[in-house]
């Protein structure tokens, strides 16, 4: 909704003293940009070509760790560990995804358009913010006496006569990671979708509603496309958090799924930082063409 | 925004900071920082595991020693601690590290000979250490073994020697045999053998620790149990026996025989106590904790012999002056007595056994080193109850468990390939 942004006033003036002042005042996150990203990055693609021993790294240039992370891949009758565990890992971010954007979505709607109070929509809000305000870890440590074999549902569950024996797929399985995963980080979808609907003009819901359109012709043509960049905001955030996590995959999988950031991890503790340093430029690499398939989308910049 | 306000801003808030800035300056030129510097006492940067890093060994080597030298601790993980050792050398001022890490440690250098010249009890360091016997028995030299690893050719040494001499690696603090532990009450049948772990009778209530190097060498354990093969050295495996070992585990787990795998010491402790596993590779102060909670839990000796481990203070090679004669202080202090008695006291063994047992109670001392009924409550140092009297520790004696020990925590010349192997037990 470009035509609604005034004109910010660092366009207004473009004279060329208020041009340095500009790019004084942008130095100082540049730097920071540089310093702490930049460089670092360059360091690890630049380690990913070197060669290692047991405890030490050998400035070089070999494409030894690339070989090593896709070994065994192309032969044998099974798919090989990288591509595994890459699937893997694209698994979760898919459901994940699309899980987070039912319910995040879901969520924002009833937040912007069925609560008219504005001091309830707040408290909601915060409402919605109440799993930060423990600590990671603990929040996915709380699952197992609710999920265990001798958890809460289950014995709910044995209690009622619906199971004879506990249920055991609900701890340490893809359905425990997946739900972890969603209790996490809906929140970083409610946020962007939830600010994008506040934002649509309500004159254009009525519009739709006097030019005859349904409740889910209006909710198709009319809010989806306009929430479309709180939507890819927030499948950004949750797709490259989930792409790179291993914490959650260990904790909730029973430390029995593999993930892309547990074998970086597993390799950096044991000083094989070229071969991680290589799996982080490729797990790298794939996030950001991801990235770049969602931002074809819709043009982000344009549409803040 | 006006720019009015934004001269203002720009005018008023420096100089307000310089002049606290002046101020501040002003306070320390006056002589507060000098004051301090002239009792500034020597701060030992104490770099290891939170296991080994107690808040009250600390505090009694603070008060014990006027305050000159005080231990400030650096807590990491098993793994980045030789991570820190090898790729920050300066970062520490004592290193407390397990002996398996020093194959990969004493190449680079970083490392001091320490001198038991300067040691006082260095000759009252127990034979595990230097002959690898315990009680005139030798005792399991599978892996890295400590008398492996224990001796430098000199101070300034990148190589170990293969006979005793003036210099030592690391001074050894604590060590201890673990095994697998149990839940009695729901097994209800005698264990006996490593091979349970692979049990299917224990089908989806088992696991085993996620670490590849230690993980690895209980793995090795189950399969030369199971009678599959039977390893020349378990701690140094060939490419073919790290793949037939990883194919057993793999096709355990395909078969759903583990619950979950564990990497962080309270990982175990909660899979024990919830029940999820009643079937598990761990470690002593994990059967502890779960025996704090009221819940059955036994660290079940077994026919095939221990898997053991050790850890000692290392100095890194920069270390001089003041700095390393507090260093010195620290760790003949360690060794005097208090601190071993502690150790003894929460199930781990001492390096010098004679000081510490000066400082334990008879009936402690029966009860934690000779196998024999308790006479009384045994209490942990914190004060928790860790056994009721007449009953007796697992595994019975110092003698009878260490000198049943197997095997050590190893570095394999193949580790790069064990780690590659492990990774794919993990993803299958």
């Amino acid at each position: 909704m470009s035509q609604a942004i005034p004109p910010s006033p660092a366009v207004a003036g473009m004279s060329p003293g208020r041009s340095i002042a500009a790019w004084w005042q942008a130095l100082p996150l540049s730097l920071v940009f540089l310093l702490f990203f930049l460089v670092p990055l360059a360091l690890v693609l630049m380690v990913s070509f070197w060669d290692y021993n047991q405890y030490e790294l050998i400035p070089g240039f070999t494409f030894k760790s690339y070989i090593a992370v896709f070994e065994g891949c192309g032969s044998g009758d099974e798919i090989c560990t990288t591509f595994k565990t890459y699937l893997s890992t694209l698994k979760f971010s898919a459901l994940v995804w699309l899980i987070t954007l039912l319910v995040g979505f879901t969520v924002s709607y009833f937040l912007a358009f069925c609560v008219r109070s504005s001091g309830t929509q707040t408290l909601l809000f915060v409402l919605c913010t109440i799993p930060f305000w423990t600590s990671n870890v603990i929040r996915m440590v709380s699952w197992v006496p609710l999920l265990g074999r001798n958890g809460l549902v289950n014995q709910a569950l044995v209690g009622a006569g619906l199971v004879h024996q506990p249920v055991e797929w609900m701890l340490f399985s893809d359905f425990s990671v997946v739900l972890a995963f969603v209790h996490l980080y809906t929140m970083f979808m409610i946020v962007p979708i939830f600010n994008s609907m506040m934002r649509i003009d309500r004159s254009l819901i009525e519009a739709a509603s006097d030019a005859g359109a349904s409740a889910m012709q209006t909710l198709w043509n009319v809010i989806i496309p306009l929430c479309r960049t709180g939507i890819i905001i927030g499948s950004i955030f949750v797709i490259t958090i989930v792409m790179g996590d291993f914490v959650t995959i260990g904790v909730m999988g029973g430390q029995q799924i593999a993930s892309v950031g547990k074998i970086i991890q597993v390799q950096a503790s044991y000083l094989q930082f070229p071969l991680a340093a290589a799996n982080a430029i490729i797990l790298l690499a794939i996030v950001l063409m991801i990235i770049w398939a969602l931002t074809r989308l819709v043009d982000i910049r344009k549409e803040l | 925004m006006s720019t009015d306000s934004k001269d203002v801003l720009t005018t008023a808030a420096p100089v307000q900071r310089r002049t606290l800035l002046k101020g501040t300056a002003g306070i320390l030129a006056a002589g507060v920082f000098p004051a301090v510097h002239s009792s500034e006492p020597i701060v030992l940067r104490y770099l290891g595991t939170a296991v080994n890093q107690d808040k009250e060994i600390a505090e009694k080597f603070k008060a014990d020693t006027g305050g000159k030298v005080v231990i400030q601790y650096v807590a990491v993980t098993t793994d980045d601690v030789l991570k820190r050792a090898i790729t920050s050398p300066n970062s520490f001022d004592l290193l407390d590290s397990e002996y398996f890490q020093l194959r990969n440690l004493v190449p680079t250098g970083n490392l001091k000979g320490i001198d038991t010249k300067r040691i006082k009890n260095a000759d009252k360091i127990t034979s595990v250490f230097t002959t690898g016997k315990v009680a005139g028995k030798t005792i399991g030299d599978q892996g890295t073994a400590p008398k492996k690893v224990i001796f430098l050719e000199g101070e300034k040494s990148k190589t170990f020697a293969s006979s005793p001499t003036q210099y030592m690696s690391l001074i050894p603090t604590t060590y201890n045999a673990d095994t697998l532990g149990i839940r009695p009450d729901l097994i209800k049948r005698p264990i006996s053998s490593w091979a349970e772990l692979l049990n299917p009778e224990f089908k989806g209530k088992a696991s085993i620790l996620n670490i590849p190097s230690i993980g690895i060498m209980d793995a090795a354990m189950v399969v030369e149990a199971m009678g599959i093969y039977k390893y020349p050295d378990k701690g140094n495996m060939t490419k073919k026996e790290i793949d037939l070992t990883i194919k057993t585990l793999i096709e355990a787990k395909k078969q759903g025989q583990f619950r979950s795998l564990w990497k962080d010491f309270n990982e175990s402790v909660n899979l024990m106590a919830s029940g999820e596993v009643v079937i598990q590779s761990m470690w002593s102060p994990a059967v502890t904790a779960v025996r704090t909670k009221g819940i059955a839990c036994t660290f079940q000796p077994l026919k095939e012999g221990y898997r053991s481990w050790a850890s000692g203070f290392g100095m890194p090679s920069t270390l001089t002056g003041a700095k390393l004669d507090g260093a010195y202080e620290f760790i003949n202090w360690f060794l005097d007595g208090w601190a071993g008695a502690y150790l003894n006291r929460q199930g781990y063994y001492s390096a010098v056994l004679e000081t510490a047992k000066s400082k334990m109670e008879a009936y402690e001392w029966a009860y934690w080193m000779e196998g024999k009924p308790a006479a009384k409550d045994i209490k942990s140092p914190h004060g928790d109850l860790l056994a009721k009297a007449g009953e007796t520790r697992d595994g019975g004696s110092y003698e009878q468990r260490m000198g049943a020990v197997a095997c050590w925590n190893a570095l394999m010349d193949e580790n790069v390939y064990m780690v590659q192997k492990w990774n794919e037990f993990v993803a299958a």
